[in-house]
């Protein structure tokens, strides 16, 4: 009877360590904290793609309008793939959209845009990756929702899908 | 002469400062980058890592710390971006304070245990 008892604690024990690790293969192996979206976008000074001249955050998000922050680079395999959705983003005229080209080669940038087409209405250079770090950008792609009172109310990590983009849609709505 | 001199040791005096100030930056800096977590790693700190992430806050902290931002500044700046979990040593408020409380709990748990058992043996 007691060791009945025994073998019925250890395949419990064992069938709980199963679940365990079985669920750790299908979660992310980075763990992202849930970090109070809703802040007011910092003020920065960034350099413009097209122009190359500086340019103040104030004068870059101006108009009483949603805005859309989009992370990208040339060498992101997933910018590739998200891009068609920005491309169909742009035509919406209630937001305009705004590039962060992330540690980039300024002529595979042109290329990528001359390729792809262009969703956004202003490019911005990080070169060093600072400005990602003063929006709390983990890396590319990623992408900034901001609403009219300029606060940035959705952050969205890795590349978008049609789910955002229709999320997105509604609440620009 | 003597003017020649002071002007010397004067220019020694301010360069060695600052080299003794870039020196204090220096350790400064790898102190605050040991204590942050780098987010899209796996258990390393920034300081540890070389991905893109950890060499824009690298890069970040070395300008804070130029600005004249004090390292409590800093871990502060990071945490209104990414939040307690940034850094290694999280603060106590609503969302922390079980994990600050629980070990306390659990001495005191048994502590209550033991003094009762060995009140029972008595």
């Amino acid at each position: 009877m007691k060791n009945r008892f025994g073998l019925f604690i250890i395949i419990i024990f064992l069938s709980f360590c199963f679940v365990i690790f079985y669920k750790g293969l299908n979660t992310s192996n980075n763990y992202t904290p849930k970090v109070n979206e809703k802040r007011n976008i910092p003020t920065f000074k960034a350099k413009d793609f097209d122009s190359n001249s500086y340019i103040n955050s104030e004068k870059i998000f101006e108009e009483n309008i949603f805005y859309i922050v989009n992370i990208w680079a040339s060498w992101c395999v997933p910018c590739r793939t998200e891009h068609p959705l920005l491309m169909q983003l742009s035509k919406n005229e209630s937001i305009k959209l705004i590039g962060l080209n992330y540690r980039d080669n300024f002529n595979n940038a042109k290329k990528f845009i001359d390729d792809f087409g262009n969703p956004y209405s202003r490019i911005l250079i990080d070169k060093d990756g600072a400005l990602g770090i003063e929006l709390g950008a983990y890396g590319v792609p990623e992408t900034f929702l901001i609403d009219k009172n300029k606060d940035i109310i959705k952050k969205f990590v890795g590349p978008i899908n049609q789910e955002v983009v229709n999320e997105i849609k509604s609440i620009i709505k | 002469m003597n003017f020649l001199k002071i002007l010397i040791i004067l220019f020694l005096v301010t360069s060695f400062s600052e080299l003794r100030s870039g020196e204090t930056n220096d350790i400064l800096k790898n102190k605050i980058l040991k204590n942050i977590r780098c987010l899209i790693c796996q258990g390393q700190s920034v300081y540890d890592s070389e991905s893109e992430f950890a060499s824009s806050i690298k890069l970040i902290v070395d300008r804070k710390i130029n600005d004249g931002l004090k390292e409590k500044q800093i871990y502060q700046f990071l945490r209104e971006k990414y939040g307690d979990w940034i850094v290694y040593d999280p603060q106590l408020n609503k969302n922390t304070y079980i994990l600050w409380l629980l070990p306390l709990l659990l001495f005191l748990l048994g502590g209550a245990i033991m003094r009762k058992k060995l009140k029972f043996k008595n």
